[in-house]
C-alpha cells in the first residue's frame, strides 16, 4: 500500500460533504468535505504500488476544472484513472445537490 | 424469484441486491427517519489493515443506522460485501456488538428498538482473525440478549451470501429472510474443496452451490422464515410485518433436538447431494 498527498489551489468555497464509492476490487471510495483555506489538500492510500504519476496526472486534470476549497480522502482498491475520475465527478454532484 | 417470471413487474421491480449498503438500510426505514451513526466521516477504520499493506475502507464496511420502521423505533446494521468481502474485524465486529446493546439497554429502560442485520459476508475477516473471531461470539451474546425483548431479524440477500461465523449469527437471530440469489452456510465452498478436493465439492458448480447453500434450499428446509424476492419493496415489507410479528414463542437456535436428529438420520460414509438434504424438509422438526 502506498500513500500521499497533493495540494492545489482553491478559489470558492463550498458547504457540504460528500462520500461516494466502496473499497472493492477495482473500485475505490471518496470522501470530500470543506475546509477553510486557500488550498485543496488530496490524501490518497492505495492499495496498487509504483502508480504516483498517473494519481498526479489524474488530479491535475480534476483540480482544473474544479477549484473548492476541500480536503479529500481517497482510498483505493485499484481503480482504473477512469473509476477514479468518474468517482470524484460523482463526489462532486453529490455534494453540489 | 419464487416464481421465476420475467414478468414487466419483475423488470420494473427496484433491485435490492443492486442498492449499496447504505441504500439497503436506509430502505428499510420509514421515509426521513434514518440517521447514521458512526459514519463514514468519523473515520471509525479499521488499524489493522494498513500495516499488512491493505486499504481501509472509512466506516470498515459496516452501515448503522437508526430510525423508525412502521413507526417502531429500530437499528439495521449492514455489511458492505464489495469490502473485504463484508468480512468481520475489530472495528465491524465492535459497531455491530455496540448497535445490538444500545437497542438492548433501550429494550432494558421500556423503550423497544428491533434490530435488522443486512449480512453479506464471508464472516471473520482474516487479517484480522483472533479479534475477528472474538467480536463473533460478541456479536452472538448481544443477539441472544437482545432477542428477549424484540426481534433480531436477519436479511441474506446478495450472492456474497452469510458464512463462517456470522452464520452462526444468523443462526440465534429470531427471523431469516433470505433471497434466492442468497447464500447460507458455515464452511463456503471455496474452504471445502481446498481441504477436502474438487471430487468432495466443487466450487466452480454454481448449479450445485446454490443447490445446497441458496435461498429456496435454505427456505425448504426450514432454515429460512420469509423467502422473498429481491425487490426492495418486498423485503422492506416483510421486515416490517416481522417487526409487527414481535419475537417468536421459540427460537430455531432452541430447538435442538429436532436439528440434531436430523444429522444423526445422516449417513456420513456416502456422498450427499442436494437432493437428499432437501428431504430434511419432510422430516418432522
Amino acid at each position: 500500500m502506498e500513500q500521499f498527498e497533493f495540494n492545489y489551489p482553491a478559489k470558492r468555497k463550498i458547504t457540504k460533504r460528500a462520500h461516494v464509492g466502496v473499497v472493492g476490487s477495482g473500485d475505490l471510495e471518496v470522501l470530500l468535505e470543506p475546509i477553510d483555506s486557500t488550498a485543496a489538500s488530496v490524501r490518497i492510500r492505495t492499495s496498487v504500488d509504483g502508480f504516483k504519476n498517473t494519481w498526479k496526472t489524474v488530479l491535475d486534470r480534476f483540480f482544473s476544472q474544479y477549484d473548492a476549497a476541500v480536503h479529500i480522502e481517497i482510498n483505493d482498491a485499484g481503480a482504473t484513472p477512469g473509476a477514479v475520475s468518474l468517482r470524484l465527478q460523482q463526489a462532486v454532484e453529490a455534494s453540489e445537490a | 424469484m419464487s416464481n421465476l417470471v420475467l414478468s414487466r413487474e419483475y423488470l420494473q421491480r427496484r433491485s435490492f441486491i443492486e442498492l449499496n449498503a447504505r441504500e439497503r438500510a436506509k430502505s428499510l426505514f420509514d421515509p426521513g427517519t434514518a440517521r447514521e451513526l458512526a459514519g463514514p466521516f468519523d473515520r471509525i477504520e479499521s488499524p489493522w489493515l494498513a500495516i499488512q499493506g491493505v486499504t481501509p475502507q472509512a466506516d470498515d464496511g459496516c452501515i448503522v443506522m437508526r430510525g423508525t420502521i412502521d413507526s417502531c423505533q429500530a437499528v439495521v446494521i449492514a455489511f458492505n460485501g464489495a469490502f473485504q468481502g463484508g468480512g468481520i474485524g475489530e472495528v465491524s465486529g465492535a459497531k455491530l456488538t455496540a448497535a445490538l446493546d444500545l437497542a438492548c439497554r433501550d429494550n432494558e429502560n421500556g423503550k423497544p428498538t428491533s434490530a435488522v442485520l443486512l449480512l453479506e459476508t464471508g464472516g471473520v475477516r482474516l487479517q484480522e482473525a483472533n479479534l475477528g473471531l472474538a467480536a463473533v461470539a460478541e456479536i452472538i451474546s448481544s443477539i441472544i440478549a437482545l432477542r428477549r425483548y424484540v426481534p433480531v431479524i436477519s436479511v441474506i440477500a446478495g450472492p456474497v451470501g452469510c458464512f463462517g461465523g456470522m452464520s452462526l449469527a444468523a443462526g440465534v437471530s429470531s427471523y431469516i429472510v433470505m433471497t434466492p440469489e442468497g447464500r447460507l452456510g458455515l464452511n463456503g465452498p471455496e474452504v471445502i474443496e481446498e481441504e477436502s478436493g474438487v471430487e468432495e465439492f466443487d466450487a466452480s458448480d454454481r448449479s450445485l452451490i446454490w443447490s445446497i447453500y441458496g435461498g429456496q434450499q435454505r427456505y425448504d428446509q426450514g432454515l429460512v422464515d420469509v423467502l422473498a424476492d429481491d425487490d426492495a419493496g418486498q423485503i422492506a415489507t416483510t421486515v416490517r410485518d416481522l417487526v409487527a410479528k414481535g419475537v417468536p414463542a421459540i427460537h430455531r437456535s432452541q430447538q435442538v433436538d429436532p436439528y440434531r436428529s436430523r444429522i444423526a438420520a445422516l449417513d456420513p460414509s456416502t456422498q450427499w447431494d442436494p437432493g437428499l438434504v432437501h428431504s430434511w424438509s419432510s422430516w418432522s422438526a
